[in-house]
């Protein structure tokens, strides 16, 4: 409640004059909007997690925690089980994390540590910036059609001589976790890439000085001082890269095969939970199995949950502002 | 030997020297890997160019999907591209207003409080949600309550994908704006909302428009959120119907026995990857620096 | 914190100011948080003349200078306590619309900070602001000829505030706050960022504004103050306490300060015995 009538004693040589009544409903609507809208952020979470919790309730009695457990999906006679899906989403998420991640890094090393003259440098970060930027229904596409071909005569030469170890004992017959593994590995590198050269660029200029100063040779400096100093950053980019690659879901339903086996080949078929949802709610029968669905979503929804906080916790405190160095 | 009888140390370079070997075979790999990592862009853009390319046409634009018994080389997909701007639009016109009103809450009028705090870190969450969830929210809240699958579905389902990023680089942007401008804007006399949309907005307004552009590029690509919002259309835009967009279509069709169907599933890829990389560009140029 | 004998902020002042006085702060207690940073100053601000607070780093003189406009009501933890009279009413009253007070006070602060808008739109800001409906080409050219710059932009007046040097960027933040005319403007040090012919123009340019309006500056230079000011207050640092609290030690008018200072501090603080 303004009181403005103290410019009224004025001597009226001022042109001022009091924020208008227009003015300041004005401001108080677009403050209490800002607010309702930062109110609706958390609700809106919130609302996500109880209605896809909800849509799940239904399947609990019947199906427990066996669900998570068990290998059968079957409609007809209403036995879900989702171990086969869990084993997958995390198995090739753990794969595309070893290529991905270690490609990941290795190119931040070559963008941070000066081997490049600056316009190459921009080229190639402009480059996995695109890499980031393509949509995962075209991997999928382009998985399918271009990678598959290629890399089948090398995948089967793996199983040939040396299909005595497990992650080689099938053949890969056409999708498999082999080539989906490799498209994810793909999608992740960019973000590992990017979360690792910042975790870089946060070392602080004199320990890259005192490295070199005590005559280390440029790689002896970066894995010796650079890449300890950069760990935590780097760790958590790993993380929040496996946390891409849990939650990706079409160049999987399109690459992995969708058979529901628990495996340790990389050359055979396999099962993810987002492709599960992908191709079967559409001819979901209602009832247990849509819940079933539900369930299987619920579950998927707390483990990148978990991951992705966990990830963005480590990196907040690895990079400055959370660690004193 | 000098006079002091020490030996000289050896200064001059050494390639064949261990430490320097390792050095130089480190680097190698390091290149290798650079190169590896480009080349599935280069790969996937030749196949785009190549196989999408022989098919393109300004026939595609404003044809519909073919059917079952037509031959080789007719249909297009006009109504997909039509379908994926109109969810689009709806997903813009949802998240953009809601991103950037909260943002400006976070950023500037009360970014400590708990209520910030914890709507900043919801926000974060969701940028990890996976497109496939925010298919499955969607269906359960539009397209069960509605009885159909429908456009606005899918346009729902898609500004879920776009409001965390849409919210986090807006509330960036107004935080990077000079104190001295917003001083200099509160000691004018303005009310905080005059002092955002006079001075601090206009000044963030760059980098916001960056964060909008990459979320809508990002959207148009999305498939899964759409699998079950708005499914697949053969014919043109009835928002209060199952509508068609270029992302589901390269789904549907990737997989299909039709040949004709497969030629369009890459021409459909190649428009698509254009528009997003188009938009990317555009988001740069405004940006006006180079992220990452 | 000591129990006070707390001011009604609200009570209705029995007389108005005396008429040579434009702005009456009285600074009894200014609190960062728990940090006390300003204590007992009262400084009156006389009528079109100017006024120099002077003093070493962490004495409180711009803590006191942005509390007169409010502020200081942007920044976490702030608390005045004390009344600043001002046209009748005590500014720090409840009812007091502090977005009113601001545009009632002008300032300019230590770092030249013109709005990301042309150079007329930057003087205009304030009359539009303020729904100024007359000749806005005609007020824009007053104010930038006040503030000595209307020669130097008038060609180019659609051009960016920014594109301007420093000293240039510095006399159009003043044209800004004096477009709407004021009656008082505060300067925060407006010369610390600028080389010493901008500041010789500044100087100039002041000693011609209190013509019209009413002036504070805040200066870490003393040769200024000396030069400019007619009334100087000189704040010293109590760390008596174990704190660094500000407080006013000496005010007058500036010759009498300068020759003949009644306090201790101030004759070391004018010696340069410290900083």
């Amino acid at each position: 409640m303004a009181d403005n009538e103290f410019l009224e004693n004025a001597d009226g040589k001022t042109l001022s004059k009091p924020p208008t009544p227009g003015d300041i409903f004005f401001d108080k609507s677009f403050r209490f909007l800002t607010r309702a809208f930062t109110w609706a952020t958390i609700l809106l979470l919130a609302f996500i997690v109880y209605k896809i919790g909800g849509e799940a309730l239904p399947a609990f009695p019947d199906l427990g925690i066996k669900f998570l457990f068990t290998s059968t999906w079957d409609s007809s006679q209403n036995v879900y089980g989702l171990l086969p899906q869990i084993w997958g989403t995390l198995y090739s998420s753990f794969l595309a994390l070893i290529l991905g991640g270690f490609f990941g890094i290795t190119i931040a090393i070559f963008i941070t540590q000066d081997f490049l003259p600056y316009k190459i440098e921009i080229i190639l970060k402009n480059i996995i910036e695109l890499l980031a930027a393509i949509p995962s229904v075209v991997y999928g596409l382009w998985g399918i059609y271009v990678l598959i071909p290629l890399i089948r005569p090398f995948a089967n030469f793996l199983h040939e001589y040396l299909g005595w170890i497990p992650f080689f004992s099938t053949r890969l017959s056409g999708l498999g976790l082999l080539p989906a593994a490799l498209v994810l590995s793909i999608m992740i590198l960019p973000t590992v890439a990017a979360i690792s050269q910042d975790a870089f660029k946060a070392i602080p200029h004199k320990t890259k000085e005192a490295a070199f100063g005590m005559g280390t040779t440029r790689w002896e400096a970066i894995l010796r001082v650079m890449l300890p100093a950069a760990s935590g950053g780097i760790f958590g980019a790993l993380v929040l890269g496996f946390g891409r690659a849990l939650g990706e879901t079409m160049a999987l339903a399109m690459l992995v095969g969708s058979m529901p086996t628990v495996t340790l080949s990389i050359l055979s078929p396999a099962d993810t939970i987002a492709a599960l949802l992908a191709n079967t709610f559409p001819e979901a029968a209602v009832g247990l199995e849509t819940s079933a669905l539900m369930y299987a979503a619920c579950v998927l929804l707390l483990i990148t949950l978990i991951v992705n906080v966990a990830g963005a916790v480590i990196v907040a405190k690895a990079t400055p502002g959370g660690d004193k160095r | 030997m000098n006079q002091s009888g020490l030996e000289h140390p050896k200064l001059e370079r050494q390639p064949m020297e261990p430490r320097a070997l390792k050095s130089i075979v480190l680097s190698g790999i390091t290149i290798v890997c650079a190169i590896t990592a480009c080349i599935p862009l280069f790969s996937v853009l030749l196949m785009l160019v190549y196989r999408g390319g022989k098919r393109l046409s300004f026939q595609l634009f404003y044809t519909l999907p073919p059917g079952a018994f037509d031959g080789p080389g007719v249909g297009g997909f006009g109504n997909a591209i039509v379908g994926t701007a109109f969810m689009v639009g709806i997903a813009g016109l949802i998240s953009v207003p809601f991103g950037i009103l909260a943002a400006i809450y976070l950023a500037e009028l009360d970014p400590h409080s708990k209520v910030s705090e914890i709507a900043r870190f919801c926000a974060k969450t969701m940028t990890g949600l996976p497109s496939i969830i925010a298919g499955v929210f969607a269906y359960a809240v539009v397209v069960l309550v509605m009885g159909h699958y429908s456009a606005w579905a899918g346009g729902i389902a898609l500004s879920l994908l776009m409001l965390p990023t849409v919210m986090l680089t807006a509330e960036e942007a107004i935080k990077m704006v000079p104190n001295p401008m917003r001083e200099a804007a509160y000691g004018m006399g303005c009310t905080p909302s005059q002092s955002l949309t006079k001075v601090i907005l206009p000044v963030a307004m760059p980098s916001i428009i960056t964060g909008v552009v990459l979320a809508v590029a990002r959207a148009a690509g999305e498939t899964a959120p759409l699998l079950f919002t708005a499914l697949f259309s053969e014919s043109w835009l009835a928002p209060n119907n199952p509508t068609a967009s270029l992302a589901v279509l390269i789904y549907n069709w990737s997989s299909s026995p039709y040949q004709n169907l497969i030629e369009l599933a890459w021409a459909a890829s190649l428009i698509l990857v254009v528009l997003v990389f188009v938009l990317n560009i555009i988001s740069r140029s405004i940006g006006g620096k180079t992220k990452l | 914190m000591e129990a006070l004998e707390e001011v009604d902020a609200n009570e209705a002042y029995e007389n108005d100011l005396p008429t040579d006085i434009a702005l009456d702060c009285k600074a009894e207690r200014i609190y960062y948080s728990d940090f006390l940073a300003v204590r007992d100053s009262h400084v009156p601000i006389k009528k079109n003349q100017i006024t120099g607070f002077i003093g070493p780093s962490g004495c409180g003189k711009s803590t006191v200078i942005k509390s007169i406009n409010r502020m200081n009501d942007l920044i976490r933890g702030f608390r005045f306590v004390g009344n600043i009279h001002f046209h009748g009413v005590n500014i720090y009253a409840d009812n007091i619309d502090p977005v009113s007070v601001r545009r009632n006070i002008g300032m300019v602060f230590q770092q030249p900070n013109p709005f990301s808008m042309s150079i007329f739109e930057n003087v205009a800001f304030g009359l539009r602001l303020n729904r100024y409906k007359g000749n806005m080409q005609e007020k824009v050219e007053k104010a930038l000829r006040s503030a000595a710059l209307w020669k130097e932009v008038k060609d180019k007046l659609k051009n960016n505030g920014l594109s301007l040097s420093g000293g240039q960027q510095q006399r159009l933040c003043i044209a800004r706050a004096i477009a709407t005319e004021p009656r008082v403007i505060l300067m925060d040090e407006p010369c610390s960022a600028l080389d010493p012919i901008a500041t010789r123009q500044i100087e100039e340019l002041m000693v011609e504004l209190k013509k019209q309006f009413t002036v504070a500056i805040v200066t870490h230079n003393m040769q200024q103050a000396m030069r400019v000011a007619d009334q100087t207050a000189f704040f010293g640092v109590d760390i008596s306490k174990g704190g660094r609290t500000g407080y006013l030690v000496e005010m007058g008018p500036t010759k009498e300060l300068f020759e003949n200072p009644q306090e201790e501090l101030t004759k070391e603080y004018l010696q340069g015995e410290f900083s």
